[in-house]
């Protein structure tokens, strides 16, 4: 594994390539294809976070141009005469491009629809207040507030309907009780395995255990939802018995058992890679197995297990298919056996009814720069995690 | 080698899919519709129908939801868009930025949503008053309308669906479902927790109802209840109901898709309606 | 690693009666079983329950009536669907993960910053969740490239700025270049270097050695890489939820720019939208059980490979 990587005399040219003789035109524009492919990765990165934060910016700048209020200022078509084409811009929502192919016709179609669309609503409506805010500031966005109808502030998403509701908080929280629980289940279950399996078992039945464990990581997150719909939902409740029979707690528990491949294959790894001589060590000064496996082979192996913890909660927090189909309701509430909406459920049902381009559209793609944001984080922390366990475990060697 | 031959392989492929997708749009004599998932089983057997008796004609249905019909046919990668909803003002306003005109809409079927609650329930009826109370929350017990003294639980839909739009506007007339609503992510997955639970209530649509009991429903408290069928939906006595529609840019109304049209709202077009559990215009709405 | 070359384990059990130490090693034994009893409750339900739907008409017919019926349901275009979607897949994946493995390998010293970027990007990549990639389908390749081909080429109506097999199998190549860049590394390193060494004192250069002697040996673990990417990505659904799949398609897909039914999804609108969920079951299962094949199939495939190809790694240094 060591073609002279260490070698002192190495000396890297453009772009990090190391070739260690001199090269035709040819090759030397083969080599910079091939870095310049490599860095596709980082460009995807960096692609992904552009565009899916690019439908998401007129939110982030908090730009007029995204306005979601029920009731808008509608200026009568009869007075388009005496507007100016900046005025009719800013009112209509487009470009100076599209305000030119437009003849003054279909100008005032759009302006006419905007008069139908005030008309149409019922008055109660007209008259509320809430009915003139713009529900994507986020104030909005963040803070509880008190709808008419409602005793008291409350953090509310529905987002259909004539006022549109679009407070994320109750997504957040829905995700986060989904993983957490799916975490306190799989954490137990993948750790022990790892042990086991790394520690305990006899080789040849190793052999066969870890792949399959890892099986059931080949099953898809669908298959998965829908076993936790149709089956594992009924016996949670026979065996728990509580009330509803679709909740947060399904949801974990599936979320869970997709967990578990991850966080007991990064655990099993580091846990393989604490030198056989520590434990030997142990083993001869009389330790038992489990001694050495839960004092020796685990605290050198920390790092690493705490990476795939980390994983496995980015990991929970990005499924989808599996909250979709067992539970939806965005109810705020912490309580495990209550519903729970996620963010990846929220986008994957209502991405296909949001209009291209709206407010609800943008909210989505808000919310699914905020999961990437999220990921990107624990994913950079589990990065840390094993740069650790690596350092401390040659470190010590 | 390898690099090459798959990177090569790659790019003619890239190229074959860019001029096959030239290509496509070429074919005559196609219609494509596109739009809401409550309809697709429709349109696919009024496709069908259609096809069996003009062979020149050629109907691609696809479904993906009301709101990506109407995007779709605001770029005009469609001809026609499936609606389980009336467009609104926005969607009409990105049509007429697109293309300069209103879409058409044509009302091509009627649907009546249906009131379910578990079979073992002495309720025969629930007027749209109380319905409202319930399903926002304000009603929480069965015996505030007449039944047992037991606490309800509210089934409710996914809320991108166009059937919790409808439900929303029309009986809870905008107010919010109450916070404790189960919601189902589809309308069996709503029978089958209705049938399993004593206290539930929910709603769907009319050609289901299997292992629940479907309620009556009345306009006013005390007044008479009507149950779902094709008379009492098409003249209106029954309540809760609502009209499925297909839009279409007017520019593309006429030929083959203007032909297509109008057969969907002729009596043979409405003969499928029934067949898929929908029920048929009335003459007087096909008019219009 | 040592580990093979010492006995692994003295047996030192069974020496002294330790209840603590016998207990928690019994505690782990029992996870390490409770998951794998999970997982064969799963597979057996789904075996059982999917079997007696199973027939040669249901997988090789294009179902024209009520999909939700056992009589009528069928699943050809779903197969169809999903397998090419994961072949166009491979064509984009590929090239680029076993390129950028090389370049990870062959030419950049493990230390320098490239290599690091290069690594954290794919780690990231690898954690993305997979809605993510559905949405960046939209705002890249529908919307980005696919309008912005459409404008260029001033067609009567889009043909790549709407969802497609094309962006869908695109979608997933960006979601699964970590799994191929993964594989082919490892079998990269798993060379004897001595195998470069030779070559290189042959006179080759460095791109003759890789093309001409690197390549062909790590051909295992490039097909392995890919093997595991198709495994990952059929049975992902988020990813092409917006970017091309159809909830009907009467006909099969016929060019890239056509939509596609798909397994995974067609699992998804069975168990929602079915309007008799006790009649549909029987459906749902044997569709669940095709899809598993699929996959487990492949899988199976990858994990074996990858197993001997690290066996072999080990015994050669």
């Amino acid at each position: 594994m060591t073609h002279g990587r260490n070698s002192s005399r190495r000396t890297a040219g453009w772009g990090g390539i190391y070739r260690g003789h001199r090269a035709r035109v040819g090759e030397r524009l083969a080599e910079m294809g091939i870095f310049v492919v490599s860095l596709s990765a980082i460009a995807l990165i960096f692609l992904i976070f552009l565009f899916v934060g690019r439908e998401a910016w007129p939110i982030l700048i908090q730009s007029d141009s995204v306005n979601s209020a029920a009731v808008q200022d509608v200026i009568p078509a009869v007075d388009l005469p005496k507007l100016s084409p900046e005025q009719i811009r800013a009112y209509l929502g487009i470009d100076a491009a599209q305000l030119d192919r437009m003849d003054s016709e279909t100008i005032r179609e759009l302006m006419l629809v905007r008069e139908e669309a005030f008309a149409s609503l019922p008055q109660s409506l007209q008259r509320d207040p809430d009915a003139r805010l713009n529900t994507v500031r986020w104030r909005s966005l963040i803070l509880p507030h008190q709808w008419a109808g409602y005793s008291r502030p409350e953090f509310i998403w529905q987002p259909i309907g004539e006022i549109h509701k679009y407070n994320i908080v109750p997504l957040l929280v829905g995700s986060l009780k989904t993983s957490l629980i799916g975490l306190a289940f799989a954490v137990p279950f993948a750790l022990g395995a790892a042990i086991y399996v790394s520690q305990i078992a006899r080789p040849r039945l190793r052999e066969w255990l870890k792949p399959a464990v890892e099986l059931l990581s080949g099953i898809p997150s669908v298959v998965m939802g829908s076993f936790a719909l149709i089956v594992m939902a009924t016996v949670l409740q026979r065996f728990f018995g509580y009330e509803t029979r679709l909740n947060a707690f399904v949801a974990g528990i599936a979320l869970g058992m997709a967990v578990i491949p991850i966080v007991f294959s990064i655990a099993e790894d580091a846990l393989t890679s604490v030198p056989r001589s520590f434990i030997q060590a142990a083993l001869a000064l009389g330790a038992s197995e489990w001694q050495a496996a839960w004092q020796i082979a685990l605290p050198a192996a920390l790092p690493g297990v705490f990476a795939g913890v980390v994983l496995g909660f980015g990991r929970a927090v990005g499924e989808t298919m599996i909250v979709l189909l067992v539970c939806s309701a965005s109810v705020m509430s912490w309580n495990i056996f209550d519903s729970a909406r996620s963010i990846t459920t929220t986008i994957a049902a209502e991405m296909a009814e949001a209009v291209a381009g709206n407010h609800h559209y943008r909210v989505l793609f808000l919310l699914g720069t905020i999961l990437f944001a999220v990921t990107f984080v624990t994913n950079l922390l589990g990065d840390i995690f094993i740069h650790r366990l690596k350092r401390r475990l040659e470190g010590k060697q | 080698m390898i690099r090459t031959t798959l990177s090569r392989r790659s790019l003619t492929w890239i190229a074959a899919a860019v001029i096959a997708g030239a290509h496509s749009l070429a074919v005559a004599g196609t219609i494509t519709v596109k739009g809401s998932d409550t309809l697709v089983i429709l349109a696919q057997k009024w496709a069908e129908t259609y096809m069996g008796k003009h062979a020149s004609t050629k109907i691609q249905v696809t479904g993906g939801g009301t709101g990506t019909g109407f995007a779709a046919l605001q770029n005009q990668s469609t001809d026609l868009c499936n609606a389980s909803r009336k467009i609104k003002p926005t969607e009409i306003e990105t049509c007429i930025k697109a293309f300069g005109k209103r879409p058409r809409e044509y009302a091509v079927a009627l649907d009546g949503l249906s009131i379910y609650v578990h079979s073992e329930s002495p309720l025969t009826q629930v007027s749209l008053e109380e319905l409202q109370g319930i399903f926002s929350g304000k009603i929480r017990n069965w015996k505030e309308v007449g039944g047992p003294n037991a606490p309800i639980t509210v089934y409710s839909r996914e809320n991108s669906s166009g059937t919790y739009e409808f439900f929303k506007e029309h009986v809870l007339r905008g107010k919010d479902f109450a916070a404790s609503a189960q919601t189902m992510p589809g309308t069996a997955a709503l029978l089958q927790a209705v049938a399993r639970d004593k206290g539930a209530i929910g709603y769907g649509g009319a050609g289901y109802g299997k292992g629940a009991k479907t309620l009556k429903v009345s306009r006013e408290k005390g007044g008479e209840a009507f149950e779902a069928n094709e008379e009492t939906v098409a003249n209106g006595t029954y309540p809760i109901w609502r009209l499925l529609y297909v839009y279409v840019n007017p520019e593309l109304d006429k030929g083959d898709a203007g032909a297509y049209l109008s057969w969907i709202r002729s009596d043979e077009g409405q003969a499928v309606v029934k067949e898929v559990g929908y029920y048929p215009l009335t003459p007087h709405l096909r008019k219009k | 690693m040592s580990a093979t070359t010492i006995p692994s384990r003295p047996s030192l059990r069974g020496i002294r009666w330790r209840p603590v130490s016998n207990f928690f090693s019994g505690l782990t034994r029992l996870a390490t079983f409770s998951i794998l009893a999970l997982l064969a409750i799963l597979l057996s339900t789904i075996l059982v329950n999917g079997l007696p739907g199973l027939s040669f008409r249901f997988i090789s017919t294009i179902p024209k009536k009520d999909f939700f019926e056992p009589g009528s349901a069928a699943v050809l275009p779903m197969i169809v669907g999903t397998t090419v979607r994961v072949f166009v897949m491979t064509l984009f994946v590929i090239p680029i993960g076993v390129i950028t493995a090389i370049y990870l390998t062959e030419y950049a010293a493990s230390s320098s910053l490239y290599t690091r970027v290069i690594r954290a990007a794919v780690n990231n990549l690898a954690g993305v969740p997979s809605i993510v990639f559905g949405l960046f389908g939209v705002g890249f390749f529908i919307n980005f490239i696919g309008r912005g081909f459409d404008s260029l080429t001033h067609q009567a109506g889009p043909q790549l700025g709407q969802p497609c097999l094309l962006w869908a199998s695109m979608t997933l190549a960006v979601m699964t270049l970590p799994v191929v860049i993964v594989a082919t590394e490892e079998s990269l390193k798993s060379i004897l270097p001595g195998l470069r060494e030779a070559s290189l004192a042959l006179g080759a250069t460095k791109l003759q050695t890789i093309i001409r002697v690197v390549l062909p040996n790590a051909l295992t673990g490039i097909l392995t890489g890919g093997i595991l990417a198709i495994s990952r990505a059929a049975g992902e659904v988020a990813p092409i939820l917006f970017t091309g799949v159809a909830y009907y398609m009467r006909d099969l897909p016929k060019s890239p720019t056509d939509q596609f039914m798909d397994l995974g999804y067609h699992i998804y609108v069975l168990s929602t939208q079915s309007p008799n969920i006790d009649q549909t079951k029987p459906v749902l299962y044997a569709t669940v059980l095709v899809l598993l094949v699929l996959t487990f199939s492949l899988n199976g495939i990858g994990i074996l490979a990858r197993a001997r190809l690290r066996r072999s790694g080990r015994s050669d240094s």
